[in-house]
């Protein structure tokens, strides 16, 4: 792993800390349309088709779909094992607060840098919700 | 954020455990948007779904000794009487279903198990300030009935319940209900399916943000089901729980007002032909079909009149099965007035209580469905079953002749 590190501060959700690669959503989530055993998303034409979140720290630009399956969709993953280790938000919405929550997922906004510039996929990304602290080292 | 003595109390686990995990639920939220202090509402609505996750909240608070304080009504699981006569599901899903309903109990909701409340079984009036989830009844109370709440998660909504509280942020507040963004709808809407097309539409780029929907074209006022397809298409497609239709819903008497003095954020134009193509693409092709499914969200006792006008006397292919899924009062409705026996004499079948996204449909899954409601689609599309996306009287000729054009 190589590249210059950089830290910015952020916004507790949910508290916890958690690391890994990033994987960035440009679009909104709905985790129901993930498959539970792998972390895959399955929703059709979702520039993430085919791509895991298990593990991973996920950039999103918000959640969507309706506010019942939402829940439902971080519990799978959540009992299966396959939640990203934390999730950074873009913007933020109420039905993926609740979400997160329920399960403990690990939460933070309000990046001070849009994390769209400053994060991309395959960068590693240690969340620490506790310290309000996102480091990042970009992938060369 | 500001809590009184008592809400301080209740956060503290003084008042047991499973206020005490409701009570943590509404601060973080509270906390998350910049909530001042909680509110009380007057009524809730708790989208109870026969899913795991949902239950497993549901558990949580009751087991913790948490009981509802504003009794909220519910969305719908299945109706395991009647369908497990039809169709065979495992041990699991359900013990899940019959857990599900024992912990509603417990925690004392008012189990409706019908996913339109604001159309008569929980209405609440212009200003109330209400918890409510399920994604097609949230717009419609925001935007139809001039109450207020927050695209409520189901948790969020049965935490609220139980406190009798809810953060105060968001659509409670004058300042986040006006409009953001215009849309010119130039497309002709007639039935619910079109309105239903054009949330579909539009709330793909709309985001969380609330449209204005300009539509001096459209002459009469559209009818309770356009509105609720319109919101939930909204909100299904995009996050969009409030909308704006100048002229029609109370917040919005005229443009200016939609938006409240502020300029519009952009501005879009939606034609004929912009349905058109978006019915093409969120639709599978057509084919030879095992069901037709309407009823997302439920089919009011005027959509099942429809159903049976257009019905015209002629009998459901062999192969094919068609339900429409409906509220507990429609149902009823329904039997009184001899819709149900005469369409169940056709090969149609009416059944309440119950949602689309359920296991009890499973035997369907790997062939094809019709259905009026792109939000169907949606959520079937999990479960391995791809639908043809019609309007209605499509999904009638689909299901005489057994193949969906």
């Amino acid at each position: 792993m190589s590249g210059v590190e950089r830290t910015y501060r952020c916004r507790c959700i949910v508290k916890g800390s958690g690391c890994g690669e990033a994987i960035v959503s440009r679009e909104p989530m709905c985790f129901y349309l993930c498959d539970p055993e792998t972390g895959t998303v399955i929703e059709k034409s979702h520039p993430l088709q085919g791509k895991s979140l298990a593990g991973k720290v996920l950039v999103l630009q918000s959640g969507k779909g309706s506010s019942v399956v939402q829940v439902d969709g971080f519990y799978q993953l959540w009992v299966k094992g396959t939640l990203p280790a934390a999730i950074i938000v873009r913007e933020t919405e109420p039905v993926l607060v609740s979400s997160a929550v329920v399960v403990d997922a690990v939460m933070v906004d309000r990046l001070e840098a849009d994390p769209f510039d400053v994060i991309s996929d395959g960068d590693w990304v240690e969340v620490d919700a506790d310290e309000q602290l996102v480091r990042v080292r970009a992938v060369q | 954020m500001l809590l009184t003595d008592e809400e301080k109390r209740m956060l503290e686990g003084q008042c047991g455990k499973g206020v005490m995990k409701a009570m943590e639920l509404l601060v973080a939220l509270g906390k998350a948007f910049d909530a001042e202090r909680l509110i009380p509402v007057t009524r809730t609505h708790v989208a109870l779904s026969g899913q795991e996750g949902d239950t497993y909240w549901c558990g949580l608070l009751a087991d913790g000794g948490a009981r509802c304080t504003v009794i909220p009504t519910t969305n719908p699981a299945w109706d395991v009487a009647s369908l497990t006569k039809r169709y065979d599901v495992t041990a699991e899903e359900l013990d899940l279903a019959l857990r599900t309903v024992d912990v509603y109990r417990r925690i004392g909701a008012a189990l409706t198990f019908c996913c339109t409340p604001g159309l008569g079984t929980n209405v609440p009036a212009f200003g109330e300030h209400v918890a409510f989830s399920e994604s097609s009844a949230t717009p419609y109370v925001n935007s139809i009935l001039g109450a207020r709440t927050n695209r409520e998660s189901s948790v969020s909504a049965l935490a609220a319940a139980v406190v009798g509280k809810t953060p105060l942020y968001g659509l409670h507040l004058d300042e986040n209900r006006r409009g953001q963004f215009l849309v010119r709808v130039e497309a002709p809407l007639g039935e619910p399916y079109d309105w239903g097309l054009l949330g579909w539409y539009v709330g793909r780029f709309a985001g969380s943000r609330v449209p204005v929907l300009h539509m001096p074209h459209v002459g009469s006022r559209p009818s309770p089901e356009s509105l609720l397809y319109l919101g939930a298409e909204l909100n299904t497609s995009g996050a969009v729980p409030m909308y704006h239709i100048v002229g029609i819903t109370p917040e919005a008497q005229t443009l200016e007002k939609a938006f409240g003095g502020s300029v519009p954020e952009a501005e879009c134009v939606v034609t004929k032909r912009d349905l058109r193509e978006q019915e093409d693409a969120v639709s599978e092709k057509g084919g030879r079909i095992n069901l037709v499914m309407l009823g997302c969200p439920h089919y009011t006792y005027a959509q099942i009149r429809e159903v049976e006008r257009l019905m015209k006397g002629r009998h459901v292919r062999d192969g094919v099965a068609f339900w429409i899924l409906t509220s507990y009062d429609a149902l009823e409705l329904a039997s009184r007035s001899g819709e149900r026996e005469r369409l169940a004499e056709l090969g149609v079948d009416l059944v309440a209580d119950t949602c689309i996204d359920e296991p009890c449909w499973k035997s369907f899954e790997g062939g094809l469905g019709v259905t009026d409601s792109p939000k169907c689609a949606y959520y079937r599309e999990r479960r391995g079953q791809p639908f043809v996306i019609r309007r209605l009287s499509g999904c009638v000729e689909a299901a005489v002749c057994g193949e969906a054009l």
